[in-house]
């Protein structure tokens, strides 16, 4: 019995629920009809089993939960009869998703069915697994799709391709298995099959590079023929569709093209005919030519094509895009953003066009237009694009403001080169749609004014006109009342004024109004509000004979609800009324802000007038960098003093050599080794036990009254060791003869022993000789050999030839070698050294090792 | 690859959901709720391309129907709003002259015409009238 021919249940069901005039009556029926269901499921109900879930169908299309049918969705696929698996299977693929669990007891049905031998049971068990199945599934009932690639029943063969698909997408390791089959699909006629295969094919290149390369070699003629094939077939009533053969085989054939010739010369030089000849002879007043001619221009672009090839596409794109049909214009648009990387200039003569669509009344075509435009940006046409671009962010729709002034104002920055001008397209935006400037662009803004001091006055004279007109944008308010706050002088009093201004005067009422009005205005934020509380306090300094009125102003706000506002208003009415002496120190004009923090990289950019220091060191050699300390003022490069009080820094800075004199007279003699510029001053400080021959007599008489004798050049040192007492001097006495260290035994084993005995050179604490003997203490002779030695970073070693390389034995003899050891951090970290010696003993290689870490201490 | 088609009609009711990516059912109502709402107040002179998420959808209005495919953001519009058309065709020359209502009474055969012409997300078959010889034979196994 067919459940849906009689339909009485379920067609008077449908009809029920349509007549209802009302959300709760239709509940009700639906919860009645719910009702009888669970009951006929209960009772196992077998006659009404499939018209029952027909309905549960489509009580769960108008949006109720129908959870309690799952399982009667298993009964019937797992019976035997075509009509029942049919509305099973459908019932699983509505109510059914891949995730629930449910789905894993349909596995065994699937097998079943898929090897069946009514063919359409196998259809159904394939469309079943092809839309819902899950990574476990597909990885079981794989070999079944794989054995049914190669049905002779087409409609078979077609369902088991799509099916594979999605156990590619969710299994990826099984690519290698389907590699095969796809590659014979594609040699088929039957058109749903070679679509299929194709479509196969191209997920199998998705999936797997291994895939990619075997296709690439054995498909690419095949692919080319079939779309040689389609488009030069005679008409076919079946697959026509205005005019053209199968448009759908054509795109498909075309996207899998791209896959294969992406990247590779060879493929793409092969396609490069097939792909002139559908360039040019489709036809395009049709949507199906359209279609066909944007995937052709997508995959020209996309493979290593001729230039000959490029142009046409181009070509084609620019015909799209003066097409009156919309869509044919967001696809060009589309289109072009990816051609941009390739051809520039092709694209950039299609500016016009391109700002046209900007303006258009769809907001889809807007949107990618100006995401071209933002693309096409350089240096030539940014004047030109910016000033349109500004012309119609006057007219254009709210929602898209907010789009197009982000994109202005990034296109300002990049590629701004001038000061001035960056800060007149500013002062437009901010004028024209200040309420959707983000906050970082507008304090870029400051920070530019900031650093440009021939800019200020103008800066804030255009600034207040704007203010006259267009009050109501707050980011422009803002920036107003922080520039007449910093530069109110600058507006009164006409400072630095530039050609091209109008002449204006501005008292200095005038510009407390400004002010005022931006305070007590309704929609003033608290931000605004705040600030221009701040800008009052700057004028009163600067303009004395406005306090009493701005304290008044400023009074106003004493009782403010907002803490913050309050807050100011006392402050500075305070400061205004009682503190009048240190006013105009506290408001004094701000220091330059630092543009690397706020300004991003700019483009071609040649402005050396950035001060572009990331630090506040000077580095060596260039004291032009000024130095960023808090009273506002730039420095000269530092007086040596800043140097010393870096001690803690690990980073050593390179002192100039008016630091190094300095340093010399400060703790006499010559304490710093000339070789090492990255001396730590510390290290010098507490140079002890350094051998020195001081050069500078005279500055010994500033040091204390310990000194001894002060003829004698050595005291010098000892004075500096009084000074630092308390600080381990494990130097002998400072005699005439350098300091002597005992003699180490660095190394000693059964058969060998190294001593190390040290000199120090006068005048260089870092550096030591050593003088390494080599006993041999075993009874045969070495030969061969051969000390080396490791040691920290902080140390450098240099090894001088050996006395010999052969050693007698039993202490007969010795090698000797030495040694330059320099300690960078002589004071600071102690010598440490690790050794290795290989030998040949009896013609056998041997090697000892070990670590030496008895250094006497103040090497 | 079609993450989802979906028929409405002006007033927002779903006649046809078919899902190719798994959802929730509330997921569901969401989507259908948010592309309705999209594609509802379109002007019709504006492309029949929207962006959604990171998706797009391509639609059709057809009488009171819209027929929306949600698809890749890499994927051929035009391509695919060949693909609604040749739908519509189907179900019209199936059943005689459809209107909604046919579509309402007869959801599991709209189904069934639809797995017959798209299978995992890709198109399956590109010819109307092997659709429809198929249609007819499946409806002679009943």
């Amino acid at each position: 019995m067919n459940p849906f021919s009689s339909g009485t249940r379920l067609r008077d069901m449908i009809r029920a629920i349509r007549a209802c005039k009302t959300a709760a009556e239709e509940r009700a029926v639906v919860r009645k009809e719910c009702a009888a269901i669970r009951a006929a499921i209960s009772e196992n109900d077998q006659d009404y089993r499939h018209r029952n879930l027909a309905k549960l169908m489509f009580i769960h299309m108008l949006g109720y939960p129908t959870h309690f049918g799952q399982m009667e969705c298993l009964k019937l696929i797992a019976s035997a009869g075509f009509p029942e698996k049919r509305i099973g299977y459908l019932g699983l693929m509505l109510l059914l998703d891949e995730r629930q669990e449910v789905l894993m007891l349909v596995t065994n049905s699937l097998k079943q069915d898929l090897n069946h031998s009514n063919q359409y049971i196998v259809g159904l068990a394939l469309c079943a697994l092809g839309n819902i199945c899950s990574a476990e599934m597909a990885r079981d009932l794989a070999p079944e799709v794989e054995r049914l690639l190669q049905t002779r029943d087409p409609n078979i063969r077609k369902k088991a391709a799509l099916c594979s698909i999605r156990i590619i997408r969710k299994v990826p390791d099984l690519a290698e298995n389907f590699m095969g089959p796809a590659a014979s699909l594609l040699k088929e006629k039957h058109h749903g099959v070679l679509i299929a295969g194709v479509q196969l094919c191209t997920d199998l290149c998705k999936a797997s590079t291994d895939a990619l390369e075997y296709l690439r070699k054995n498909c690419t003629e095949g692919l080319v023929r079939i779309l040689r094939d389609v488009s030069n077939s005679p008409y076919a009533p079946e697959y026509d569709i205005a005019g053209i053969t199968d448009p759908f085989l054509h795109i498909r054939a075309l996207r899998l093209m791209r896959m294969l010739g992406q990247g590779d010369a060879d493929s793409s030089e092969y396609m490069n005919d097939i792909l002139a000849q559908v360039a040019t002879k489709t036809e395009s007043n049709k949507n199906a030519g359209n279609a066909i001619l944007y995937e052709c221009v997508e995959t020209i672009m996309g493979i290593e094509a001729t230039s000959g090839l490029r142009v046409l596409a181009i070509n084609i794109l620019g015909r799209f895009l003066s097409n009156r049909d919309n869509n044919i214009r967001y696809v060009a648009l589309n289109m072009l953003m990816k051609a941009v990387t390739v051809d520039f200039q092709a694209v950039q003569r299609h500016r016009t066009t391109i700002l046209e669509c900007v303006k258009d009344s769809d907001a889809s075509i807007r949107k990618r237009a100006l995401e071209l435009v933002f693309l096409l940006v350089n240096d030539n046409n940014v004047k030109s694009l910016t000033k349109e671009l500004i012309d119609y962010l006057e007219v254009s729709d709210q929602d898209f403001k907010g789009d197009l002034t982000a994109k202005i104002c990034s296109i300002v920055e990049k590629f701004s080169q001038e000061k001035l001008w960056y800060i007149d397209q500013m002062f437009k935006v901010l004028s024209l749609a200040g309420n959707y400037v983000k906050d970082d662009v507008w304090h870029a803004l400051i920070v530019m004014i900031s650093n440009a001091p021939d800019l200020q006055g103008y800066s804030v004279r255009s600034l207040y006109k704007a203010f006259q007109t267009s009050n109501e944008q707050e980011s422009l308010v803002r920036v107003t009342v922080w520039c007449i706050g910093e530069y109110g002088e600058m507006l009164v009093n006409n400072v630095g004024v530039l050609e091209m201004e109008e002449p204006m005067t501005v008292t200095e009422s005038d510009a407390v109004d400004v002010v005022e009005v931006a305070l007590k205005r309704h929609s003033s934020d608290i931000k605004t509000r705040a600030m221009s509380l701040v800008a009052l306090l700057k004028i009163s300094s600067r303009f004395p004979p406005t306090s009493e009125r701005i304290r008044e102003i400023v009074m106003q706000h004493k009782e403010n609800v907002e803490l913050e506002l309050q807050q100011r208003s006392i402050e500075f009415n305070s400061i205004i009324q009682r503190h009048q002496n240190i006013k105009s120190s506290l408001v004094e004009r701000m220091p330059v802000l630092d543009e690397s923090t706020y300004i991003g990289k700019r483009v071609g950019s040649s402005q050396a007038t950035l001060p572009a220091d990331k630090s506040s060191r000077p580095t060596s050699g260039s004291p032009g960098a000024s130095l960023k300390l808090p009273n506002g003022v730039a420095k000269p490069p530092p007086a040596p003093l800043v140097d010393l009080l870096d001690l803690s820094s690990d980073d050593v800075p390179a002192p100039t050599s008016s630091a190094t004199d300095f340093l010399h007279d400060l703790l006499g003699g010559d304490l710093m080794s000339p070789s090492s510029s990255g001396t730590d001053i510390l290290m010098d400080l507490l140079s002890i036990g350094s051998p020195s021959a001081p050069t500078d007599v005279s500055i010994r008489n500033t040091i204390s009254s310990n000194q001894g004798n002060a003829g004698e050049p050595k005291t010098a040192p000892a004075s500096v060791m009084d000074l630092l007492d308390g600080l381990p001097s494990n130097s002998s006495l400072p005699g005439d003869k350098n300091p002597i260290y005992p003699s180490i035994t660095a190394f000693e084993s059964s058969t060998l022993k190294v001593t190390f005995s040290f000199t120090k050179q006068p005048g260089k604490p870092q550096n030591t000789m050593i003088q390494a003997t080599f006993t041999n203490l075993s009874s045969n002779t070495y030969t061969d050999f051969i000390f080396q030695a490791a040691v920290p970073k902080f140390i450098q070693l240099r090894l001088d030839p050996a006395s010999s390389s052969t050693l007698p034995a039993s202490g007969n003899g010795t090698i000797t070698q030495m040694l330059s050891v320099t300690n960078s951090q002589h004071g600071q970290k102690a010598l440490a050294m690790r050794l290795r010696i290989v030998y040949k003993v009896n013609d056998q290689d041997k090697m000892e090792q070990g670590q030496i870490n008895n250094f006497p201490p103040g090497l | 690859m079609i993450r989802f088609i979906l028929l409405q009609n002006r007033q927002g009711k779903t006649r046809l959901a078919k899902y190719y990516v798994p959802l929730e059912d509330s997921e569901k109502h969401k989507v259908e709720y948010e592309v309705h709402r999209l594609v509802v107040n379109r002007d019709p002179k504006f492309t029949n391309f929207v962006e959604f998420r990171t998706h797009k959808i391509i639609y059709r209005r057809y009488a009171g129907l819209f027929f929306s495919m949600c698809v890749d953001i890499t994927d051929n519009e035009l391509a695919y709003l060949e693909c609604i058309h040749l739908f519509v065709e189907i179900l019209d020359h199936f059943f005689s002259n459809v209107c909604e209502l046919d579509l309402v009474f007869n959801y599991h055969k709209v189904y069934l015409i639809l797995d017959e012409f798209i299978l995992a997300g890709e198109l399956q078959e590109t010819s109307k009238k092997a659709i429809i010889e198929r249609m007819g034979e499946l409806e002679k196994q009943e």
